[in-house]
């Protein structure tokens, strides 16, 4: 059942002289929320870069599914189910909420362009399917009502919500969500919180998540890496990491 | 501030008048075989010096015409129409209308008019195709006319050679031209913005210069002349039919030969053409691949990690376009009968550019009725010829200055979840 799903090894990326993240060891299994924490600028969010294609790491290999990621483009391994969000909120802003929804499903919709050209009636039906599905993700996320609306209308909450039912709608199986709780409010943050943990209860995905809230990573987390300075520091369970002095020392700086 | 506005002032005052003397205080002259050096008129002088003293003032006074111009009402379409509701079931009414009075309106009037309205369409298509690829995809492309060259030299050169037909050169040649389209998007879809706007520009000369120097097949700088015009199911709309079991129209339909049933014609084709542009353009806006074309240009970053091709979207938005000024070029040379290298400079690029901006970027029906005033204003000022593009220029400046979103904004078609 706990089958792995990610499988990182000896991930090295360097610009030039500067070792941004150097030999990193992560393992994701299915149905995990899997939290990376570390200081500002240690790297967390090029580990990003390089799972989701766009760096090209310098070294280490990822294996997703039992297959390497190495030379794929960014598109295509976000299509083999591993979709990522970003630190700043990416809407398509002049879009309403559920184009937002159809613009993810475009490889699921790309039938011919004759067939859109005349309306045929295949068209239709996988217009009307992505249509179902976006309504699905909308009301799994409490967006629906807002539909309609004008993406770059929404509250900024909504925004990051709609971000995550962007993602989701793509049909992944791992998700990686990069400070999804920056910006929000306790009361959002709690939403988030339980929205998360039902993707991976309920809907049987793994997440990987990087965050600074610690009492969101600590309550969710199956498993924490600490990364400082682009190198991994330490790993284990909420209280392993919580207790451990290297990485108190890390945050906190030595006496 | 004060004395910065004044420095600013003089500043532009006196590039005016630099600018001003260069190209209208001298012109060159041939006096036999030399050049001659001619000082403009007193009179243009005087015009010169009220220009500079214009463009002085209003640097000087930049807040008040601001403001001046921030009070002017913005016209405001949506009000004047009928609601939401009461718009949709007039719609197809007032487009079965706009059609059927394109149809009979060439018949009541002059067969200039009729010609100019043709022109008129050619360019509405160019503009439509570069409205895809500019307006809709966000890539700015500087040599559209490259496959306007390139539709209307595949019609010239197959008729030429090999005595195809207008109908089966059609297709021919919006395909040809969405093959160069593709064939150059594909190294330089890459490049963003100011850098793919140079390749764009460079590739619009290399046509034209090949077209220009590559004598042996397009006849170089001399053109090809005698192009067929476009039949009707094989009757012809010339005095006398050309082939051997050939008939001309008029024989046909028994009536007695005139030029203008040719022009009405080729009207008529120009309002097929651009009803089919428009009606494939309007549903691509539409369809998953409009939205990609958006999308993409709203955030690339954020569609590649949505497991969006950019490459293949912005190639089909490129491949589009081309195919659509391929159409509009293979329908020019059916209608002038004579192409040459010329007629596909670069100012024809900047014009349907020009037309893209100022109708508003993405709006369909911005596009059109900036095609119609980019195309009729010129030939009602006909004697200002000399000083067009400096018209062009104050039209751009007052434009960005009024309305900098186009004549008609884009109105995106919003597609709504039914609950």
């Amino acid at each position: 059942m706990s089958q792995l799903l990610l499988d990182v090894q000896g991930l090295t990326m360097r610009f030039g002289g500067l070792v941004a993240v150097n030999k990193v060891d992560l393992k994701v299994k299915n149905r995990q929320i899997v939290s990376i924490i570390g200081p500002n600028g240690a790297g967390k969010t090029t580990v990003f870069n390089c799972l989701s294609g766009f760096y090209i790491p310098t070294e280490g290999s990822v294996m997703f599914n039992g297959r390497e990621l190495a030379g794929l483009k960014d598109f295509q391994i976000s299509r083999k189910g591993l979709v990522r969000t970003f630190q700043h909120v990416r809407l398509f802003s002049k879009m309403t909420v559920i184009e937002n929804m159809l613009v993810a499903q475009h490889r699921h919709l790309n039938t011919n362009l004759l067939s859109g050209l005349f309306k045929t009636s295949s068209y239709r039906r996988l217009q009307q399917e992505a249509m179902d599905r976006a309504a699905y993700w909308l009301k799994e996320v409490d967006l629906l009502e807002f539909a309609n609306r004008e993406a770059g209308n929404l509250a900024y909450g909504q925004q990051r919500r709609l971000e995550i039912a962007r993602c989701m709608v793509t049909q992944p199986e791992l998700l990686l969500l990069d400070e999804p709780a920056a910006g929000l409010n306790p009361n959002e943050t709690k939403e988030l919180d339980e929205l998360i943990v039902k993707l991976r209860d309920e809907h049987e995905i793994s997440v990987l998540l990087i965050e600074h809230d610690m009492g969101l990573v600590m309550g969710i987390s199956d498993h924490i890496y600490v990364i400082a300075q682009g190198t991994p520091l330490a790993d284990g369970t909420a209280e392993e990491i919580k207790n451990n002095p290297d990485v108190i020392k890390a945050y906190l700086g030595e006496e | 501030m004060q004395s910065n506005k004044l420095y600013s002032a003089i500043f532009a005052a006196g590039i005016t008048l630099i600018l001003a003397c260069l190209m209208i205080g001298v012109k060159l002259d041939t006096e036999g075989t030399q050049l001659a050096v001619r000082g403009a008129t007193a009179e243009q002088w005087t015009w010169i010096g009220l220009g500079v003293g214009l463009v002085f003032l209003s640097q000087l006074f930049s807040a008040q015409i601001d403001a001046f111009f921030g009070k002017l009402p913005k016209p405001q379409l949506g009000k004047l129409l009928p609601e939401e509701r009461k718009r949709a079931t007039l719609k197809p009414w007032l487009i079965a209308a706009l059609i059927v009075g394109m149809i009979i309106w060439p018949f009541m009037v002059s067969r200039g008019s009729v010609d100019l309205a043709t022109l008129t369409l050619i360019y509405i298509m160019l503009g439509l195709g570069l409205n895809i690829v500019v307006g809709l995809a966000g890539l700015l492309d500087l040599g559209f006319v490259a496959f306007y060259a390139v539709g209307a030299y595949t019609y010239a050169l197959l008729s030429m050679y090999f005595g195809l037909s207008f109908w089966v050169c059609l297709p021919i040649s919006a395909g040809l031209a969405a093959l160069f389209g593709f064939i150059l998007g594909f190294p330089v879809l890459r490049l963003r913005g100011d850098y793919l706007a140079i390749v764009t520009l460079g590739f619009g000369e290399i046509i034209r210069i090949l077209l220009n120097n590559w004598t042996a097949v397009t006849n170089g700088p001399s053109g090809i002349s005698g192009i067929a015009k476009p039949t009707l199911f094989g009757l012809e709309f010339t005095r006398r039919a050309k082939g051997e079991d050939a008939q001309t129209f008029h024989d046909f339909m028994g009536i007695s030969y005139s030029s203008s049933y040719k022009v009405i014609f080729l009207y008529l084709i120009a309002v097929l053409l651009v009803c089919v542009v428009v009606y494939v353009i309007n549903r691509l806006m539409r369809m998953p691949i409009g939205r990609a074309w958006e999308a993409l240009r709203e955030d690339e970053i954020a569609c590649r990690s949505l497991g969006l091709n950019r490459t293949a979207i912005k190639l089909s938005a490129f491949t589009i376009g081309a195919s659509t000024a391929g159409f509009a070029g293979a329908f020019f040379s059916a209608r002038q009968g004579f192409i040459s290298p010329e007629s596909f400079i670069f100012i024809e690029s900047a014009i349907i550019l020009a037309i893209v901006v100022l109708g508003g970027m993405g709006s369909q029906v911005g596009v059109i009725l900036a095609a119609i005033v980019m195309t009729i204003l010129p030939e009602l000022a006909r004697e200002f010829a000399e000083y067009r593009m400096l018209m062009f220029g104050l039209l751009m400046v007052i434009m960005m200055r009024w309305r900098p979103e186009g004549l008609v904004p884009m109105k995106r078609p919003h597609l709504e979840l039914k609950q």
